[in-house]
Parts: structure tokens; sequence; C-alpha cells
């Protein structure tokens, strides 16, 4: 089973709206005139969003990463069974903390969870990258990053029905886009949030593509982000891109939790640097 | 590889280039990389599928004496991040970074300060990395940069194909049976052949072949 719902035992509904069901799904929502920056975070340190950095794992009390709520680890079995267990390992390679740091500079009050869909030894089998990801859509979060991709074609229709699935589980699904001119996934997906790399040095610059499939472009050009052992280092690539705007996320669904990924997105375009005037 | 595959790669280990070819392609590439980054060493290190380790195979610059042939775990260090997620990634200040395999590099008497990586993809498959390190200090990197490494790396990645299938066609050569080094030496012979009727007359047999062979083999 792909679908998280139908995997969850929901059964499938009927889609139809007779006219005195109208009513029942009248919206309280308010929308101001102008969406602002001010509007959809301001105030906001992420508290209570959740985020999970599917990555390399994470560091433990970094002091640029802090405390994580959960951090776990995916593998297969010897039958290619998915197991999940707690991750003692941390980090393996610097990169999810590098991620992690990020969303905790933007987001100091989300709740950051760590599931690492790498190991020692690994040369990049998606079928990992796919039990982390469905793990990951089935726990809830608010916010999933995922600074990763996979070129292998047959594993594409399967994370397009779990970023689907995601999508109408109000989970965000965060992605790097690929920064060679390769065909990869998930990132060419419409239900995913696509980032690449921009070159200003400020974390909130953020701009709208208009002319997708990457949708945003976020700082990704010499970053000082956190790295294992405690330290620091200098980088850049769409990988650390995509965690901005993943911060920028949680900041918003701390602030609007009601929003959806479709009205999140709407936010993020109508806030970007380069729409209207958020500079 | 089915029969008809194995056949194949016999046949063109015949009529292609030979390893050394493949190998002075790959140090023209990392060559080429470091002048345009103006770094002081470049290198591509190759997947070794069976032991899961990472070889370097082209090395130019610092290290270029003793590297070549030194392998270490796939999935270690910045080069193996880069082969199992299939992205790049530029880091500035490596050597303050415990994953990064420094063991290696220390053996060499080179520990490079700086560091891009990008992955040598051939369609579905990571074949490598491509290394560009210790670019010069007082530049900024930029997204330009980033483009012309993804660049390289797509270009080498090209070679980097061409040469595993040639080893590969040579193992089936020195493994296989006496029949598929006799189709391989006569096209080699064949397509050796100076005068060009006697060569086109030697396709045209070698075609006749194929379709004596069956039909799912195929000779261009």
């Amino acid at each position: 089973m792909i679908d998280v719902a139908a995997h969850a035992g929901e059964s499938l509904p009927a889609w139809s709206l007779p006219k005195d069901a109208v009513e029942r799904i009248s919206l309280p929502f308010h929308w101001p005139d102008r969406v602002t920056r001010e509007w959809a975070w301001g105030g906001s340190k992420g508290a209570g969003a959740r985020v999970c950095i599917l990555d390399s794992g994470v560091e433990t009390n970094h002091p640029m990463v802090g405390d994580l709520e959960s951090a776990v680890a995916i593998s297969l079995g010897e039958n290619e069974e998915v197991l999940v267990a707690q991750d003692a390992l941390g980090d393996l390679s610097g990169h999810g903390t590098a991620c992690a740091g990020i969303v905790r500079g933007l987001a100091p009050e989300s709740r950051i969870s760590s599931v690492r869909v790498l190991e020692a030894g690994f040369t990049g089998s998606g079928g990992i990258l796919l039990a982390g990801l469905r793990y990951a859509v089935e726990q809830g979060f608010d916010v999933i990053n995922m600074s990763l991709s996979t070129t292998k074609k047959p594993f594409a229709a399967v994370l397009h029905e779990l970023a689907d699935s995601a999508y109408f589980r109000r989970t965000v699904l965060v992605a790097s886009a690929h920064n060679m001119p390769v065909e990869s996934y998930p990132w060419r997906f419409s239900s995913v949030i696509s980032v690449g790399s921009h070159e200003v040095p400020d974390p909130l610059t953020f701009f709208y593509n208009p002319t997708p499939p990457v949708e945003f472009f976020g700082r990704g050009v010499n970053v000082r982000v956190a790295w294992t052992g405690g330290r620091s280092a200098a980088v850049s690539g769409n990988s650390f891109a995509t965690p901005h705007i993943a911060g920028i996320c949680a900041l918003i669904l701390a602030k609007h939790p009601e929003l959806t990924p479709f009205q999140l997105k709407s936010v993020l375009y109508l806030t970007a640097s380069n729409v209207g005037d958020h500079t | 590889m089915t029969d008809s595959a194995d056949l194949r790669a016999a046949v063109a280990a015949g009529v292609t280039g030979s390893e050394e070819n493949y190998r002075t392609l790959l140090s023209a590439i990392v060559e080429v990389a470091r002048a345009i980054f103006g770094a002081k060493a470049s290198s591509i290190l190759l997947l070794d599928d069976e032991t899961h380790e990472l070889v370097f195979a082209a090395v130019v610059g610092e290290g270029e004496e003793n590297l070549v042939g030194v392998r270490f775990p796939a999935g270690t260090g910045i080069a193996g991040w880069v082969l199992a997620t299939r992205t790049p990634l530029v880091i500035e200040d490596v050597n303050k970074d415990p994953r990064f395999a420094s063991d290696v590099a220390e053996d060499t008497g080179f520990v490079p300060k700086g560091l891009m990586a990008a992955p040598l993809l051939h369609e579905e498959r990571a074949l490598g990395v491509l290394e560009v390190l210790d670019r010069p200090e007082q530049s900024l990197f930029s997204l330009q940069e980033m483009e012309l490494l993804g660049m390289f790396a797509n270009q080498a990645a090209i070679a980097v194909d061409l040469l595993l299938r040639a080893r590969t066609a040579e193992r089936i050569l020195m493994q296989g049976n006496g029949e598929l080094a006799a189709v391989a030496r006569l096209a080699q012979a064949i397509a050796g052949l100076e005068d060009e009727k006697q060569r086109k007359a030697g396709l045209e047999l070698l075609r006749n072949l194929t379709s004596t062979l069956g039909p799912q083999t195929s000779f261009r």
C-alpha cells in the first residue's frame, strides 16, 4: 500500500457537495486585504510547529540545533521490510545537522525531529528514502524538510503518491531542486514546495520563481551552518536553501496552524521578496 | 547481462578505445576542472559496486602521485554523502569537519581546506564523484561556479560510463568463452582495416553473423 490514508485503514468517501452541506464547510478564516510578512509570521518563533529533517541524522545538543523532539533511523531488513529504530548514532555526514540548525535559527521554538535515511556504506538505494518519507508523512509533521532527491525513475510514482498524501494531510513537503540538469524527484511534483538557491546573504530573503518547476529560491550560498562535532562550516547548495524555506513555513504555520499546504504556498508567494514590496 | 548484451559488450571491446585512452580522458577532465576553478587539485572518485568503496580514479594537483587507487568506504566523508544523495555540495572549511575522511588525506600529506563535489550521474545511476579542492581563498563561491561544476560532472559522467562499459567488456572477454573472444578479435580486425571496401565487406559479414546469432543481437 502506498497511500498513507488507505494504509491507515480509512474508508474512501465519494466526492460531491449536496446543497444542504454547503453550510457545514463554511470556513470562518479571515484573510487581510493585503498579506504582509507582519501578518504572515510577525511575532512568531515557530512555537509548536513540528518540523522533520529527513536526512543523514541530526547531532543532538549542538549549540546551533538544541534539543530534538525525536530521532529515528530507517533501515531495511533482510526481506526488505522497513525497520524504524531510535537513532543513537546522530549525524553520519553533517548534512542533517546543518539543515536542522538552519531551521532552528529561523524558528527557534519549533519542535525538530530527525528521520535518518542514510547509513554507513550506503550508496544511494532509494528504498530507505521512500520508507523514511512514508514514516514521516504518517507521523503528521507540519513540515518535512527534504534536502535530498533520487534519480531513480521507478521510485517516481511512489514518491508522487506519498507527496500527494502529505499534501492532503496538511504536511508541507519542502524539497530541494537539483543543482544539476538531471531528472530527479520529488522536487518536480507540484504538491511539494520546491527550492533552489539565491546568493543574497539574508535568511529571510526568498523569491518566487514565475517559471517553475522550481517554485522558490532561498538562501543557499556561503551559509554558516551547524556541523558535526559541535562545529560549524560554510556551505553552499540547494540543500541549504531548502531548510530556509522550511523554517519560514514553520514560522507561518505556528502563527496560522489552520493553513493548508495550498494556502501556505499562496502566503509564501504573497510574501516573497520579488512579489509586492517585501524586501 | 543477457547473452546478447554480453556479446555486444565483447564485440564493442574489440572496436572501442583502450582503458589507457579513457584514463587519459579522465585526467584531462580533472585538469580542466582544476584550471577553470583556479583550484589546487581535482579528482574523480569511482564507486566500486562490489565492495561499496569509492576509489580515486584520476587526480591532478596535490596528491596526484599517490592518491590514484586509494579506496575508502562509500557513505563516509563528503564524497560519500554526495554519492548517496546524488546532490552537489560545496563546503569551504572542510578541515574542521571531522566527517571528512581526513585520515585518507593525511596519509597522502594533503588536507584540503575547501571542497566542491558533484555526483557523476549517468541515466539513473550514480557512478562516482567529481571533486575540486582548494579554490583561491579570496574568492567567494558563486552559483555560477555551481553550474559549471554540474556541467563538468555531467561531461565526466559520460566518460566514466564509457570507461566502465569498456572494463565490463574486457572482463567478459577475459572470463568469457572462446567464442566471444573470437568475435571480438574479428570485430577488432575488421575495424582496423585500412581499405574502406574491405572494411565495408567485413562489417556486412558481421551483420550477417548477427542475424545468424539471433534477432536480439545487433551490430551497428
